[in-house]
């Protein structure tokens, strides 16, 4: 493995290396004040040595936990390296955490130090510093509204930083020992994963794993020093974690920091990435805005766009299907590119883009589809943070829109008895933290069980079905996975999230919650007036368009595995309410929980519920919603 | 000294008093809020200080030069900046632009300098550019920089009319009702403005506002009017005490 790395084992080792080598390029870039800000990597490694010092002599010391909870900025990756220097691990935090699940991990992981970005983060912190301990500093980024903050165990980041440069006069040696101490088989992080069910579990992940990973990516997905990477979803996340930080050190690519998280795309616009990673939601919004746009734009380029986006996806199928394209199709699409397909890629940010990946969740047909007919070959990723993030990926030669590729080399995937996804490499986990009993659970007879349920098809590609636990009996006894069938309903554009239910039930039912932007265009379209989020999803209307992508779904679905009643959620299901995990998937338990009462009346003969209920933002106030829903009932055709 | 003086102040439109000698001072470094019922002549009295209104008696010092009869853009260059009730911004114009405007009263060049741009144009423009920039961070309004601002929602448009009215680099910021209209997170965010704009740019402020949760919280000190007139001056405590703002407020009958 080092030798591909020159010798480097560590992050901190391999800062130092592309300090060398790549000196004066940009390793992070940030837009700030509008502008974008580069720090090259040799200012990089200043800053980590910098801020490393600052900590040890706060009393960081080897072995040390240190948490960061903030948005996407350099300090962040600067305050991770920093505490590898030291020969600590980092801890990320995801930044929308509520208190109990900051409190939890600050707590469990025994960390010292918190890097915090600005005031939010800090007042979540300092709110509950009574609880925690352990807590002996507490460092923030952004001074912004802290300037009358006085606290004893708080402090800025440049202070730390002037704190670092001082011990780097007295002891100039210092901070490449700590370096050269480090090695692969240390702690580099803790990564705790945001459990659908129970308290989150940290799994440790070693500089090896990290970058075993990040190599045998490389192999099957090649990146460029020099490349540019955009880096936008959380790094508490393994999957920002093996792009921004593992794979960036071990390539040398760029690393570049959104402005803000809502500038996101359209700061991707402006740094045409050449490697993009991002969860099935952000391809889907790309897909939709455009879809959005196309119906609001002028007639010669909604005619373009419909006349050639056919020969895209005429196209992607052949090449997908077949491997070839004809010259003729390959005449026409050269044809279509120049007119059509740059300019979409260019107003998307995805012209320079040669890997695109998706990964954390199923990505519809529809969308893979769009994405291949313009050009881009979007591929699907999958793993677990236990395996450092990644175990398969699409190959480039055979990528198939159900599937979730092949392992990556030097990863082995098999199938248990009961049906559970097994995989075995360099790249597993150490294990949790302080949770022997989970470890042993997960690692049993040497392999990661992933709790997935899935099979191989006759080439080695993996198909995932559902989480194993996930797959449910109705009353009868016929099998269902809910999230297959949720997935093929968000496939809809129309359909935002979807809960479908029958566990020891006698049919299928779903809660559904419709896209506002797209239904809301087409609404408008049809010249229907609503006024909120809940009116818009009550109208009758918007029931029958959601009931023929029920349909469409149903037909693909086997006669007793079919969703008979529906309903319209007045509200979006949304992670503050715990209704979602950070990471945006449905905690179905607190689901059927807190709709118990529509649950029932879709399982009842009633055809209208009367709603009176009270939301929480995430600063703890309250509102009003009352509605009132109607159950629709489906054909039972095919039952 | 105080940094606004108001002294005997009568401001009457035909037979209609809207201020009768009203007095009262503005300390550097303070928020300060003036309440009152409708009509009690709240605006009036902002508008002379902004100098949209000539008053007929008193003066007005800002900073120890008497101000009365100076012309609103006067004032402006002393460094007097206002956000309006409806909010006044050119709806057609980018937020950038609605910004830079902000900055007119810093800028030298004339049509003629700033028509050629290179050279004394050039300098000028980019450092207020970088200093608008500086009100997008504060502010938070980055998604928003190039957008048209008639699209936005009117919460952010008020965020917008503040951001203008700070890039004047203001002395004393004017706010006429700066909550009005919005619903509580964007009132929660206003007020975490105020108090920043306050604390980290010690700019003195003035505000008229309605609802007393805020003024309450954020006000070092609250001036009361009613029908014109003057009835309470002091700390957001005393005033909430004073058996006369509570008869404004409540009526005759139900205070007694």
């Amino acid at each position: 493995m080092t030798d591909a790395l020159g010798g480097a084992d560590t992050f901190p080792k391999l800062l130092a290396r592309n300090a060398e080598r790549l000196g004066g390029r940009a390793a992070l870039r940030e837009k700030d004040l509008g502008i974008w800000r580069e720090t090259s990597w040799r200012a990089c490694q200043e800053r980590v040595r910098d801020f490393s010092l600052g900590l040890v002599s706060l009393g960081l010391a080897r072995g040390g936990k240190v948490a960061i909870i903030g948005d996407n900025r350099p300090e962040w990756v600067i305050a991770e390296l920093a505490a590898q220097a030291a020969g600590a691990a980092s801890v990320g935090i995801y930044q929308d955490s509520n208190l109990t699940e900051v409190g939890f991990v600050i707590d469990h992981s025994d960390a010292r130090f918190i890097v915090a970005e600005d005031q939010e983060q800090v007042d979540k912190i300092l709110g509950m510093i009574d609880q925690l301990p352990k807590v002996a500093y507490v460092v923030y980024s952004d001074p912004r509204g802290l300037r009358r903050y006085r606290h004893e165990k708080l402090l800025s980041f440049s202070e730390v930083e002037v704190r670092g440069r001082a011990l780097a006069k007295e002891k100039p040696g210092l901070y490449d020992e700590n370096v050269a101490r480090g090695g692969g088989g240390d702690l580099a992080m803790i990564c705790y994963t945001s459990g659908t069910t129970g308290q989150p579990k940290g799994a440790m992940l070693s500089f090896q794993n990290l970058l075993t990973m990040a190599l045998s990516l490389h192999q099957v997905d090649p990146r460029k020093p020099g490349d540019e990477f955009v880096s936008f979803l959380p790094l508490a996340w393994i999957g920002e974690q093996m792009m921004s930080v593992a794979t960036a050190l071990a390539i040398g690519f760029t690393v570049n920091f959104p402005e803000e998280p809502e500038t996101a795309l359209h700061d991707i616009r402006e740094i045409g990435p050449h490697v993009l990673f991002a969860p099935p939601r952000i391809w889907e919004g790309l897909n939709s805005t455009v879809q959005v746009k196309i119906m609001d734009t002028t007639p010669l380029k909604r005619f373009l766009y419909e006349r050639l986006m056919p020969v895209g996806y005429k196209t992607a199928d052949l090449r997908l299907k077949h491997g070839r394209v004809p010259l003729l199709w390959r005449a026409l699409y050269l044809f279509a590119d120049l007119l059509l397909f740059r300019a979409l890629k260019d107003r998307l940010g995805l012209l320079h883009l040669r890997s695109g990946t998706t990964g954390g969740a199923a990505l519809g047909p529809d969308v893979f589809r769009f994405f291949h007919a313009m050009g881009v070959r979007l591929k699907q990723i999958y793993g677990q943070t236990e395996i450092s993030g990644i175990s398969c990926i699409h190959p480039d030669d055979a990528i198939k829109f159900h599937t979730v590729g092949k392992p990556i080399p030097g990863t082995e995937v098999r199938i248990s008895e009961r049906g559970e996804i097994l995989s075995r490499s360099p790249s597993v986990f150490l294990g949790y933290y302080k949770n022997e009993a989970a470890t042993r659970e997960a690692l049993s007879d040497g392999w990661l069980h992933s709790g997935d349920a899935g099979y191989l098809e006759e080439d080695g590609q993996l198909v995932v079905i559902d989480r194993l636990k996930d797959v449910l009996r109705l009353a009868d006894g016929t099998r269902f996975s809910p999230q297959y069938i949720e997935n093929r309903l968000k496939f809809s554009p129309y359909v935002k999230e979807a809960v479908v239910m029958g566990q020891d039930r006698p049919y299928l039912t779903a809660l559904l919650c419709i896209d506002s932007a797209v239904v809301g265009k087409w609404a408008e379209k049809q010249k229907i007036s609503y006024t909120t989020y809940t009116d818009l999803s009550a109208k009758a209307q918007v029931y029958d368009l959601l009931q023929t992508e029920i349909d469409r779904v149903n037909e693909t679905l086997p006669g007793a595995a079919r969703i008979r009643k529906f309903v319209l959620l007045y509200k979006e299901l949304d992670a503050d309410d715990e209704e979602l995990t950070r990471t945006r998937k449905v905690r179905r338990g607190f689901v059927e929980e807190r709709y118990r009462g529509i649950i029932s009346a879709l399982y009842g003969d009633e055809e209208r519920i009367a709603i009176d209920t009270t939301i929480r933002f995430q600063d703890g106030k309250t509102a009003r919603i009352q509605a009132n829903l109607s159950v629709r009932r489906l054909e039972a055709g095919g039952a | 000294m105080a940094l606004l003086e108001i002294a005997h102040l009568s401001l009457r439109f035909g037979g209609v008093t809207a201020l009768q000698d009203v007095s009262f001072a503005v300390e550097p470094g303070a928020i300060s809020a003036i309440i009152g019922p409708n009509g009690a002549g709240k605006t009036s009295l902002l508008n002379c200080i902004s100098g949209v209104y000539r008053p007929q008696k008193g003066t007005i010092r800002f900073d120890g030069a008497d101000v009365t009869h100076l012309r609103p853009a006067a004032r402006t260059r002393l460094a007097i900046a206002r956000t309006f009730q409806n909010i006044a911004l050119f709806k057609g114009m980018t937020v950038l632009d609605n910004l830079l405007i902000g900055r007119h009263c810093h800028q030298k060049t004339g049509v003629l300098g700033g028509g050629l741009y290179y050279g004394l144009g050039e300098r000028e423009e980019i450092r207020d550019r970088g200093h608008i920039e500086q009100i997008i961070d504060f502010l938070e309004i980055e998604p928003v920089r190039k957008q048209v601002v008639h699209t936005l929602a009117y919460g952010l448009q008020k965020r917008v009319e503040l951001g203008r009215a700070l890039a004047l680099e203001p002395r004393l910021l004017l706010l006429d009702e700066p909550m009005a209209g919005m619903n509580a997170e964007e009132k929660e965010d206003m007020a975490r403005f105020i108090l920043d704009i306050n604390e980290e740019r010690g700019t003195t402020i003035l505000m008229i506002e309605h609802d007393m949760g805020v003024v309450m919280d954020l006000s070092h000190r609250v001036v009361v009017l009613n029908f014109g007139q003057k009835i309470a001056d002091g700390t957001p405590e005393e005033v909430q005490q004073s058996r006369e703002v509570q008869l404004a407020y409540l009526g005759g009958e139900a205070a007694a």
